[in-house]
């Protein structure tokens, strides 16, 4: 298969490392990766706080961007329901963008989704091991796209992982973007409950596959429990096929991003 | 505070000073922390074991019944209206909170009541009928248990099933030494003992009795009261008038349909297979009955509801008030319950409905204050999209320039970036220079064998913290630190690749 990785603003400037290890696994299951470079952003900030016109006017970049693409794969769950369900609201039905829009949308899926809905990966099938203990963050909009514990299921392929499971999972972390700018009292209070759950899991690694989950829950361990690395799906499963080699944080202190 | 003021706080209302007491309070993040995470957990084992795999579809399909319903709204009432004055039921239609009170205290007044017995709603807390009431001099009595506990402490609801989930036992201990002169116990079931006691002589004394109702149903002119603690029952059966205040938005076709809504309410509400008190009224006291009162009147509340029943927010007339919202929202966890909400409604449904009742501007930051993590629409038992319609208030708080100026040039400057990918990554460059200047300590994984290889894939984790961040990412750094931006970039890496390999040469083989 063709795919265009998407690869969203913020892992392209916070964990490229992701995006890397998803374009080499991809290539691993035999696929051709192509990277349109003139993507930005799906528009999401905009269309969350209401500047629907500046969305608009993104969302038809993204359309015309991934117009060409035979599949898009993206490592955000909010992304991907961003181009799924929302570009479908900026325009009235019947109108071209809207179809568009419905034509990119059946060809848009979350990473972890790609692997386990289209593509149906065995990954203990494909001999992939990883040692460590982790403990797996769901991103809330997981839900949105009507995905129920397939990163899971994945995780627990995986040679080696000890997956402990999170408690108090659907509790969202207190990102949403810009709300844990606006908001920081609250954001923060929900961000605290999150590292405290992971806490209690004893996991060497948090798992995740949202890039501001991942900024938010990371730098919240780094300040309170630096003893937690984040780590995305995607390095685990390269690190586990040799495709990346692994990091081990030199000082566990300093709070490792993965490895 | 003052309960009075709670609910009806000077606009426009700013919830972040309360937010920011209620999130240094532990007591109070204690109680509704684990109330409504007891609650949600409730209610999503009770929905599963019984509705299993269907759990969804019956959720779309309470929704779609009163989507139909209320897409025929004027056809239902009417036969609603039809059918309960046949029973013997005087029916009134209130256009909004005055006229509804004015009707109540008109019935008040021609019956000389009083004392009333009342049973706990949601539309009379929304129209302020207590106070009325009070105000001509009705000693009217809350017999609802919790909203019972609430009058006694000149306290407001926090939630709309379980209104005192901001308090624990030792307020209520105390005010029942205070008011009722009650011996100093904490056993909840010696509390109860005292309330049940005081309350029979209120009930034994009434001449009027009020409630509200969870549904209308059309087919019969039935009102359904679902109580857990059989109070309503003893507020509309024992004094000579019962008056019940309805919002319009209530009907349901038929009692086949109510079905599906009592296996809904109680299990999202408190994760019950049934409320433990259902009762179907139609119509007063008959000449061969012993029991009921000689009146019904049941009064239909507008109060704002045909504004919302416009086509873009319809579907928030759906809302049964099971307050399953409430307890799945991370946000009403954090701000310790209701009162930070400014209203009568509170959590995801109040942040949406709040603003459409009482003015967008006087609410701003109802709809802005949410993660849109969706908890709230999975839990909804008649899957009402509560993000959308966040995400709807937030567009109009921009059309109507009620977003903060500084704000609204700050996303349209991002948007500009955004739409030039030269523009986007000048920026993402001058963003990582600035968060390095601001780095506080390094990382991380120095261990990697690339780290530092222009290009290739060791240096792409972020490579410090910034601790404290200045400008409009301060409030970023008050409650975690922030990623330095890795070294390399995942354009670089490809870019090398692009030259050594073709792309259709890779596939199969990293």
């Amino acid at each position: 298969m063709r795919i265009a990785l998407f690869i969203t603003c913020l892992t392209e400037q916070f964990y490229p490392r992701a995006a890397v290890a998803i374009v080499k696994v991809l290539e691993h299951l035999g696929h051709t990766v192509e990277f349109p470079a003139a993507q930005t952003c799906c528009g999401q900030p905009m269309f969350n706080n209401g500047l629907h016109d500046d969305a608009r006017a993104l969302a038809a970049r993204m359309l015309e961007i991934f117009a060409s693409a035979e599949h898009v794969v993206t490592p955000s769950g909010s992304c991907a329901a961003m181009v799924r369900e929302h570009f479908l609201h900026l325009w009235p039905e019947r109108s071209a963008e809207h179809r568009a829009a419905l034509a990119l949308a059946a060809r848009t899926t979350e990473f972890v989704e790609f692997l386990t809905k289209v593509e149906h990966v065995d990954l203990s099938a494909l001999g992939v091991r990883w040692p460590g203990s982790v403990t797996y963050h769901r991103s809330c909009h997981l839900r949105s796209l009507g995905l129920h514990g397939e990163a899971e299921t994945l995780l627990d392929q995986i040679g080696g992982v000890r997956r402990t499971p999170l408690p108090r999972a659907e509790q969202c972390c207190g990102f949403g973007g810009t709300f844990a700018v606006n908001y920081p009292q609250i954001s923060g209070a929900m961000v605290t409950d999150k590292v405290s759950a992971i806490r209690e899991t004893k996991a060497e690694s948090v798992v995740c596959n949202e890039a501001g989950c991942g900024m938010n829950i990371a730098g919240a361990c780094r300040r309170a429990s630096p003893e937690v690395s984040f780590i995305t799906i995607g390095e685990i499963i390269a690190e586990g096929l040799g495709l990346l080699s692994r990091v081990v944080p030199s000082d566990p202190r300093t709070g490792g991003q993965g490895a | 505070m003052n309960g009075s003021r709670v609910l009806t706080p000077d606009l426009p209302f700013d919830m972040s000073p309360r937010a920011d007491v209620a999130g240094r309070d532990v007591r109070l993040q204690q109680f509704v922390n684990s109330a409504t995470q007891i609650k949600d957990h409730g209610r999503v084992n009770a929905c599963r074991a019984a509705f299993g795999e269907r759990y969804d579809a019956v959720r779309r399909l309470a929704g779609e019944i009163k989507q139909y319903t209320l897409d025929r709204l004027d056809v239902y009432l009417e036969r609603f209206i039809d059918n309960a004055t046949a029973s013997g039921a005087r029916v009134h239609f209130a256009a909004d909170a005055a006229q509804a009170n004015a009707i109540v205290l008109g019935i008040a007044r021609d019956i000389d009541a009083k004392l009333c017995v009342k049973s706990k709603s949601m539309v009379t807390e929304e129209i302020g009928l207590l106070a009325a009431l009070e105000s001509i001099g009705v000693t009217t009595v809350e017999t609802d248990l919790g909203e019972f506990i609430l009058q006694l402490d000149h306290d407001a609801p926090s939630h709309i099933v379980t209104p005192m989930i901001h308090k624990d036992r030792t307020a209520v201990a105390r005010a029942f030494v205070r008011e009722l002169g009650a011996r100093y116990t904490e056993d909840p079931a010696e509390l109860t003992r005292i309330a049940r006691e005081h309350m029979r002589r209120q009930f034994r004394g009434a001449d009027l009795g009020i409630s509200g109702a969870n549904f209308l149903v059309a087919d019969t002119g039935s009102i359904v009261i679902c109580t857990n603690e059989g109070n309503a029952d003893l507020a509309v059966s024992s004094p000579r008038v019962h008056v019940a205040v309805v919002g319009i938005e209530k009907v349901i076709p038929s009692l086949e349909h109510l079905s599906v809504f009592l296996k809904l309410l109680a299990r999202s509400a408190t994760a019950q297979p049934l409320t433990v008190y259902n009762t179907i009224v139609t119509g007063p006291r008959k000449p061969d009955e012993a029991d009921g009162p000689e009146q019904l009147h049941i009064v239909l509340v507008d109060n704002g509801r045909t504004e919302i029943l416009r086509e873009e927010t319809r579907e928030l007339l759906r809302c049964i008030r099971c307050g399953a919202c409430l307890n799945a929202c991370p946000v009403y966890r954090k701000v310790g319950g209701g009162h930070a909400y400014g209203a009568v409604y509170s959590g995801p449904i109040g942040a949406v409905i709040t603003p459409l009742f009482k003015g967008l501007e006087n609410y701003p930051d109802l709809p802005q204050a949410s993660s849109l993590c969706g908890a709230c629409f999975e839990a909804c038992p008649v899957h009402i999209d509560i993000p959308s319609q966040l995400i709807r208030l937030r567009s109009l708080l921009v059309e109507r320039r009620l977003m903060a100026r500084g704000s609204k040039l700050a996303y349209r400057l991002w948007a500009m970036t955004l739409k030039h990918a030269w523009l986007y990554r000048m920026s993402a460059a001058l963003q990582r220079i600035i968060i390095r200047r601001f780095s506080t300590s390094h990382d991380v994984r120095s261990g990697s064998a690339s780290a530092g290889v222009p290009g290739s894939a060791g240096d792409m984790l972020p490579a410090a913290w910034c601790a404290d961040l200045p400008g409009p990412f301060r409030a970023w750094t008050e409650a975690r630190d922030m990623p330095v931006p890795a070294a390399g970039s995942f354009r670089a890496w490809w870019a090398v690749r692009e030259r050594a390999t073709p792309p259709t040469r890779r596939a199969g083989g990293a």
